[in-house]
């Protein structure tokens, strides 16, 4: 072999290497094998229980058809425009080929928590299932569960536009190994019920501080700046603010000012919100009083970060 | 206050040659004259005692602003001054009028029905159920 074919072949190893060793660490089974997963009993998740998660959970406000008015018809299509691109949202109905009528509970939980789909594709976290992995199974089936009782909305929504590279989902496999720690929201022994009840609201279902955080440069929120406000993921020149218990933040609000928001959408000063967060409003305004109040008692809980939402 | 508000906006009628700024900080006073007279009947739907003079007040604020709110988005002022108007409102004037008349029509239907605390705890949701439903749609992010 001469010296020129030789380093070809060379070459060609490293990068056979490269690509196995990048398959590797992308491949869904690896963030498995490292982060473990849950057997799923095949029990019915109770569909009453899952429209509360439903409503905290905000699926309809991105599934939902945009211009439709009924909030169970979640056929899909939603654009939403990031820097990375613009994700086109999927239809969440149980229609058995264009939505997820022919999925297992099992595979519904793997959705949510590895963010990853029955046929093995990772998900983008525009899904944010970095929040959705703190649901406790029985939970995530009940939450299933009420997924299939809504109409099936026939249609697929069309694909993402995304920038180089991150059109490649292999890619995600490394930034979930680097992001998404897998851990369901565990109880603080040394909390009253109230406190744990909103934590697991607030950081869960309710996905708060996808919003309220900035982000790092690889798009997932640093754990010192959680909740201390951020530019508007979505782009528009909008700011997000700060949801601690500092000046900045939510320093001179009371427990009830922040569940009256999430009950009739006024702040203090009644003004009330355009954009993103009235669509929060609109699905926590469907839950009781108590749970907003835990929310509101665990937000209040947080430690004051300086941040004004830039 | 009503009377510096339809001074306010009587002004911003008389010259064509009007700087879209002074629209936005115009409309924008007005909102926030709205906002200001929803603090008491905010608070007493919250529990503080029922007074019905103060509500009146206020659901006259609302039928004032309302009249003259539509008038204050001519084209041309869709960004400026802090606003966090809507495109939207220029692509669907008509419904964007259409909902500043229901909420002059809805406070002036609650002005008429309230007698006492029941009525008014009957009646005035239904008024600033308006706010947020126009705001969801045609307002957008504080910068
Ligand atoms: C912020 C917007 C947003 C919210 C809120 C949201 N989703 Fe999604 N969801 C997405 C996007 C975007 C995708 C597509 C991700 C991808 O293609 O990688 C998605 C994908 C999914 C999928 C995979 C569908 C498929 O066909 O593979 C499921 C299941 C899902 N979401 C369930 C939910 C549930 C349940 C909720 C509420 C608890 C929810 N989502 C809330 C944006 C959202
Ligand atoms: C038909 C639509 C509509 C209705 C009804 C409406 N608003 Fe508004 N409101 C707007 C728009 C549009 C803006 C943004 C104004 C701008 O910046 O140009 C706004 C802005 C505001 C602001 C912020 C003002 C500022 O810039 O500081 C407050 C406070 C407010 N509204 C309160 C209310 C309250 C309270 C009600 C009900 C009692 C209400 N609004 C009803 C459309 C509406
Ligand atoms: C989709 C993004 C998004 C999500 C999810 C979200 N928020 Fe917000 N929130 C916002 C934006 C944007 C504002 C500011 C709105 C404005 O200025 O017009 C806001 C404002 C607020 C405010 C008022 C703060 C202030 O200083 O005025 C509170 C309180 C709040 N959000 C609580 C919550 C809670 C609790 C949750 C979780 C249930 C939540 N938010 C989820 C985007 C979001």
């Amino acid at each position: 072999m001469s010296l020129s074919a030789r380093a070809v072949v060379g070459s060609a190893v490293a990068v056979l290497a490269a690509v196995a060793g990048f398959w590797l660490l992308t491949a869904p089974v690896t963030w498995r094998l490292l982060r473990g997963t849950t057997e799923v009993a095949s029990t019915a998740g109770d569909a009453q229980r899952g429209r509360i998660l439903f409503d905290v959970g905000g699926c309809a406000s991105c599934h939902v058809t945009p211009g439709s008015q009924e909030r169970e018809k979640l056929g899909g299509g939603m654009a939403l425009h990031t820097a990375f691109g613009t994700f086109v949202v999927p239809n969440l109905s149980p229609h058995p080929s264009d939505g997820i009528g022919g999925w297992s509970t099992a595979d519904f939980v793997r959705a949510m928590r590895e963010g990853v789909s029955p046929d093995g594709r990772h998900y983008y976290p525009s899904f944010p299932y970095t929040s959705y992995q703190r649901l406790e199974t029985a939970d995530l089936a009940d939450l299933f569960a009420y997924l299939k009782t809504l109409p099936p909305v026939a249609g697929r929504a069309s694909d993402h536009d995304l920038a180089f590279p991150y059109a490649f989902r292999s890619g995600l496999g490394l930034w979930k190994l680097a992001f998404l720690d897998g851990r369901v929201f565990s109880p603080d022994a040394g909390r009253p019920p109230e406190w744990n009840r909103g934590a697991y609201l607030v950081e869960g279902a309710g996905h708060c501080a996808e919003c309220h955080s900035p982000r790092n440069a690889f798009g997932a929120i640093s754990g010192d700046r959680r909740f201390a406000g951020g530019p508007d993921p979505e782009g528009k020149g909008g700011r997000v603010p700060n949801l601690t218990p500092h000046a900045d933040g939510l320093g001179k609000w009371t427990r009830d000012d922040i569940a009256e928001l999430l009950k009739t959408g006024f702040t203090p000063d009644f003004d009330s919100f355009g954009g993103s967060m009235a669509a929060v409003v609109k699905n926590t305004a469907r839950l009781t009083d108590e749970d907003r109040l835990a929310m509101a008692a665990y937000l209040t809980s947080l430690p004051a970060r300086p941040g004004k939402g830039r | 206050m009503r009377i510096a508000v339809a001074a306010l906006v009587l002004a911003s009628l008389s010259g064509p040659a009007l700087a879209q700024g002074d629209v936005i900080a115009q409309r924008k006073d007005i909102m926030k004259g709205v906002g200001g007279a929803t603090r008491d009947p905010g608070r007493m739907l919250r529990g503080e005692p029922f007074d019905i003079a103060k509500v009146k007040a206020a659901l006259a604020v609302y039928a004032d602003s309302a009249a003259k709110m539509s008038g204050l988005y001519p084209a041309g002022s869709e960004t400026g001054g802090e606003t966090t108007a809507s495109p939207k409102i220029w692509q669907a004037k008509a419904d964007f009028d259409a909902r500043f008349a229901k909420f002059g029509a809805d406070a002036k239907a609650a002005a008429a029905a309230i007698t006492d605390e029941a009525s008014f705890k009957a009646e005035m949701p239904k008024v600033l159920q308006n706010c947020g439903a126009c705001h969801e749609v045609y307002r957008i992010e504080k910068k």
